[in-house]
């Protein structure tokens, strides 16, 4: 505790006396320093220069507050004192920084009031910089170390930590830009607030129809939205058990090609799917034309609306239920299984009363990934809703459509956050009190059973067709970069690549590389932040307990359930203004990819935390160690499989994310996604797919590597050939 | 301090010392949003950056994109001019003081209806191109299907195109809304939605996006469909098989506009930009990358591909009175209630 106060004091102190506080014009990644005047530079001056150069008082608490810990934690102190010296440090400190940042602005004061108490002011205020982020950050965890030295979380710093930083990490990225746009809600289309026009426009009947069951032409948005998520959760998460089945007990000798098969939707950038499927599926599609070929059948337009966007939808999210599940499968600890066999259940029987039960869990968050994912998507819902509305398309347009009404589009978000919080609450309700530990500390664990012959072969055959319908489509994509026009001229054809990647004289000049190398970056630098983040507050959610958990593991889910459009907005209304004035550089498409995409680091770490006995944990306490050492020592290697599902995921969408960044690209920072789409806008679909495929391989390879660099966690499970050849048991390797 | 902690804090004031960088000092740039397509964004950024030394900053973006990230922008504007787009938004940006009065030197040298909308705007925006509205069809599949293409407005409430037509949803395409604006000025209100009833009977989706019908005629998903004219040509130029006509009772027209945001940081590169657009030098750019509208300055060359408007019958749009939020709403919801929720 006294260590961690030490450490963020002078973390804090030093930031404050060299770093620059604001932003420096050209970014926030990008530090002035020229010798020895950096304290006086007026661009790139620390919070010290500032205050005794520029009579910027208001920012002393940056200096002070730091200098209170560090005299707290060296002078002799009994620890309650300390503690109490420590929350004031912290808390104050960063209580008073923000309210100045919130307060003047670029263009004096904020706030109509404080302008009315006090006058026109002359002082400028921009975003804040390295300076302003790292005193921030350091005085937070300074009030974490007060928080444990009271006693809070077993007394352990790292916990306070890891709570306090998620808390204020969530509640700024997260919630405040949410919430802030949920309050457009009650203003009406011309910005004046009117909380009635929350009521009219939630009750309205184009939402809440239910005329279709009789007969009219179409029913409510709501509806719609809720009957397609449905099923595509119960899809996706049945298809991704099979999957998850097959591969981990099978026996089947293509599971690792299959493995791989289950990755490409998710690799492959919007809109490429809905295309590939109105090539196969459409009216003028392969399928099609074969069936008014040979048979004389018009198979029509039943591709638009909701058959097409259901099959589009099972394509895409059954990766990620499947990425869910097969860390939950592997985690499965076949004892159990075995005790039931040895009290004489069938296969059969074993698989239905103890497989199944235990991977509920899993299921449960697969299935409430299915359904968030499917009402937040926007890319297939445009390409094959035809007139099936859904509320995703709703508030895009409400957005950005002819009729822009912010209040609408934020009535229509509401209802999605509803959605999203009532399937929450029900997957908590169905696994919440029971126990899924499958890893222990006790060695050995014995074999995995087989499947049953019946779920085999209904995994293989639903698996199979799949398999062939993706290999199909992909067949077809890739083929759409190779020749003239796709779905028109076959003639085989390299230039779209050349167009896209040629280099002349070591420059790059073909049209994608910038957006490429671009994406890359950036996907490169949130994927990692993503996955740790997502792991610490498994890890938090699941082994601490303390006030307002649950709202926080909720606010996580906030920004997954909006959809991407919704955010982008959010972002830039958000952080358009100082303090944080991230709009325009790429730091704040990081943070939109890390916060979008933070919630399903978090459930598959959780859903693979559940099966970890926590008396682990304890082992580890028990052994002089702190909550630091039982989480990167204990608990750690057992996620390898949590984080490599992180990582994968927080990468992937980074690169295919369209959506929720097309506000905060620039000229700069354009992603290849934006590019993408900006092509098959243009009906250039040559340049977008080559571009795509290039794309895809790229992110293989990356996850190849990531799969190769964090490996795979050692649980003792023993491996069926190694078995048959040696019974002898292996050493129960909990690492 | 422990040694432990005296070499992280060492580390952390080494790490912050080799951060540094250079700012880079750039003496004068433009962030230009635009809302034409790619490749001509990108030929006007170049070719004002290689004329006067500005550097732009250029963003491509649909022009229902660029008004929502003006509108989340106006309290710290990032953006200096939008370029390109259909007019309507334009207008609305305009309305909301989103944009900036601007008299161009250049005004005189456009055509009327450029200037018309200036003056409707009180000068916030200016027309750069126009586009008429017409039918794209397919003519491969309507020769499949035996169905003669439509000619007239009228024609579409035939009989042979049930099920054939698409037209976007006028509830978030402005592409739309200019297709219902043009046939209540074309045929009065009560007619125009007895016409729209009609049609409703042959029309097959109401996709959300404006481009989205045009596509779907380029990938044989839908016989005919109402667009602009010019974004027929761009998809036949990809190699589809897409024609296209102009209504035989006259039609209406979109404005592609252009306007300096409000509180731009560079305003007076916006300006320079925004008169150096408006020039014939810069307009034939469009033409140069395959987009053919009908540019705004009156001594441009006209493309031969492009769409010839002195042969089209263009009615005379009412821009002041369609164009104002209240008229759009009121017809939008009354299209919804009326048309839209009709069975067919």
């Amino acid at each position: 505790m006294r260590s961690a106060g030490l450490w963020s004091s002078a973390l804090a102190l030093a930031a404050a006396l060299l770093l620059p506080w604001y932003m420096v014009q050209d970014g926030i990644l990008v530090l002035s320093f020229s010798n020895g005047g950096w304290l006086t530079d007026p661009d790139g001056a620390p919070a010290l220069g500032l205050i005794l150069t520029d009579g910027r008082w208001w920012l002393w608490p940056a200096v002070l507050a730091p200098v209170l810990g560090l005299v707290a934690a060296l002078v002799p102190l009994p620890r309650p004192t300390r503690s109490w010296l420590f929350l004031l440090a912290g808390g104050v400190g960063l209580a008073l920084l923000a309210a100045q940042g919130w307060s003047i602005g670029p263009r004096g004061w904020m706030i109509l009031w404080l302008q009315g108490q006090f006058g026109e002011t002359e002082a400028r205020q921009y975003g804040i910089g390295w300076g302003g982020t790292v005193v921030s950050a350091a005085l937070c965890v300074l009030f974490a170390a007060g928080f444990a030295g009271r006693g809070a979380f077993r007394g352990d710093a790292f916990t306070a930590t890891v709570a306090v930083v998620l808390t204020i990490a969530i509640g700024v990225f997260t919630a405040l830009p949410i919430l802030q746009m949920m309050a457009g809600a009650f203003r009406d289309a011309g910005g004046a607030f009117a909380p009635t026009s929350a009521v009219t426009r939630l009750v309205d009947d184009r939402l809440w129809s239910l005329g279709c069951l009789a007969g009219a032409p179409r029913c409510g948005v709501v509806w719609n939205t809720l009957l397609l998520a449905l099923l595509t959760a119960t899809g996706t998460t049945a298809l991704g058990l099979a999957f998850a089945l097959l591969v981990t007990r099978g026996r089947l000798r293509l599971a690792r090609p299959l493995r791989w098969l289950t990755v490409l939707p998710i690799v492959t950038p919007p809109f490429i799917l809905g295309l590939g499927l109105i090539l196969i599926f459409g009216r003028s599609g392969l399928l099609s034309q074969a069936a008014s070929a040979w048979f004389g059948i018009e198979l029509g337009r039943w591709i638009y609306g909701l058959p097409g966007l259901l099959l589009a939808q099972l394509f895409a999210f059954t990766p990620i239920a499947f990425l869910v599940l097969i860390g939950v499968v592997e985690g499965l600890s076949p004892t159990l299984e075995e005790a039931s066999q040895t009290l004489r259940a069938d296969e059969k029987i074993t698989f239905r009363t103890v497989t199944l039960p235990l991977l509920l869990p899993g299921l449960a968050n697969a299935f409430l990934l299915g359904f968030v994912e499917s009402i937040a998507d926007f890319g297939n819902a445009v390409v094959l809703g035809g007139s099936f509305n859904v509320l995703a398309t709703e508030i895009f347009f409400a957005v950005v459509g002819a009729q822009a009404d912010a209040g609408r589009a934020a009535s229509l978000s509401l209802i999605l956050l509803v959605l999203t919080l009532v399937v929450f609450f029900l997957q908590q309700r169905a696994t919440g009190k029971k126990s899924y530990v499958s890893i222990s500390g006790k060695g050995d664990a014995g074999l995995p059973p087989p499947l049953p012959k019946g779920v085999r072969r209904l995994c293989l055959a639903v698996a199979g067709t799949w398999a062939a319908l993706t290999i199909g489509l992909y067949a077809l994509a890739f083929l759409g970069g190779f020749v003239e026009v796709w779905g028109r001229d076959y003639t085989p054809t390299l230039r779209h690549f050349v167009k896209a990647f040629s280099i002349e004289g070591g420059q790059f000049t073909g049209l994608a590389w910038n957006s490429v190398l671009t994406t890359l970056e950036l996907a490169a630098i949130s994927a990692p932040i993503t996955a740790a983040l997502g792991i610490l507050a498994a890890w938090l959610f699941s082994r601490t307990r303390f006030a307002g958990k649950g709202a926080l593991e909720f606010a996580t889910l906030l920004s997954f359930a909006v959809p991407g459009t919704v955010i982008g907005v959010a972002y830039l209304a958000a952080f358009n203004l100082p303090p944080l004035e991230l709009a325009g550089t790429g730091a704040i498409i990081v943070a939109c990819f890390v916060f979008r995409n933070l919630p399903v680091g978090l459930r598959s770490g959780m859903a693979a935390m559940a099966q970890i006995d926590g008396s682990l944990d304890e082992a580890s306490h028990t052994l002089g160690g702190g909550g630091m050492d039982a989480f990167r020592r204990v608990v750690l290697p057992l996620l390898r499989p949590a984080i490599v599902a992180g990582l994968t995921y927080s990468f992937v969408r980074a690169m295919t994310t369209v959506s929720a960044v097309i506000f905060l690209v620039t000229a700069e920072t354009e992603l290849a996604t934006v590019f993408i789409v900006n092509r098959i806008i243009n009906g250039d679909y040559g340049l977008a797919i080559s571009t795509s495929l290039v794309l895809i391989v790229l992110m293989l390879v990356v996850l190849g590597v990531m799969n190769l660099l964090v490996g795979s966690r050692r649980i003792g499970r023993r491996a069926v050939a190694v078995t048959a050849a040696s019974p002898a048991p292996l050493p129960g390797a909990v690492a | 301090m422990s040694r432990r902690h005296l070499f992280a804090f060492a580390a952390t004031v080494a790490a912050t010392f080799t951060l540094g960088a250079l700012p880079a000092a750039a003496q004068g740039s433009l962030n230009v949003y635009c809302s034409a397509q790619v490749e001509w964004c990108q030929a006007a950024a170049n070719a004002f950056q290689k004329e006067t030394g500005i550097r732009v900053n250029m963003s491509q973006k649909g022009s229902g994109e660029v008004l929502a990230q003006i509108r989340a922008e106006a309290q710290n504007p990032r953006g200096d001019l939008w370029f390109g787009g259909t007019g309507d938004p334009h207008l609305q940006a305009a309305e909301d003081k989103l944009t900036a009065e601007y008299r161009s030197p250049m005004l005189d040298q456009l055509h009327d209806w450029a200037r018309r909308q200036a003056e409707q705007s009180q000068f916030r925006t200016v027309g750069i191109y126009a586009g008429a509205m017409g039918f794209g069809y397919n003519p491969e599949l309507l020769a499949r299907r035996n169905i003669a293409p439509p000619a007239c407005w009228k024609d579409l409430l035939d009989a042979r195109f049930r099920n054939e037509i698409q037209m976007a949803n006028p509830q978030s395409s402005g592409t739309a809304y200019v297709m219902i604006a043009t046939i209540v000025q074309l045929m009065g209100e009560e007619p125009a939605f007895e016409f729209l009833r009609g049609m409703h009977r042959n029309v097959n989706a109401y996709p959300r996006s404006g481009t989205g019908p045009i596509k779907a005629v380029a990938r044989g998903e839908t016989g005919v469909s109402i667009s602009f004219v010019h974004d027929a040509v761009t998809e036949r130029l990809g190699g589809f098989p897409v024609q296209y006509v102009v209504p035989c009772e006259g039609t209406g027209y979109e404005i592609g506009s252009m306007s300096i945001i409000a509180g731009s940081r560079n305003e007076r590169n916006a300006r320079r930009f925004y008169d150096w657009a408006l020039t014939p030098a810069a307009q034939q750019l469009g033409a140069e990358t395959k987009q053919f509208q009908t540019p705004s300055n009156r001594s441009t060359p006209v493309p031969a591909e492009a769409p010839q408007m002195s042969q089209i019958r263009l009615i005379d749009y009412d821009f002041a009175r369609y164009g104002s939020s209240a008229e759009r709403r009121r017809l939008i919801e009354r299209w919804d209630r009326e048309v839209n929720s009709l069975p067919r």
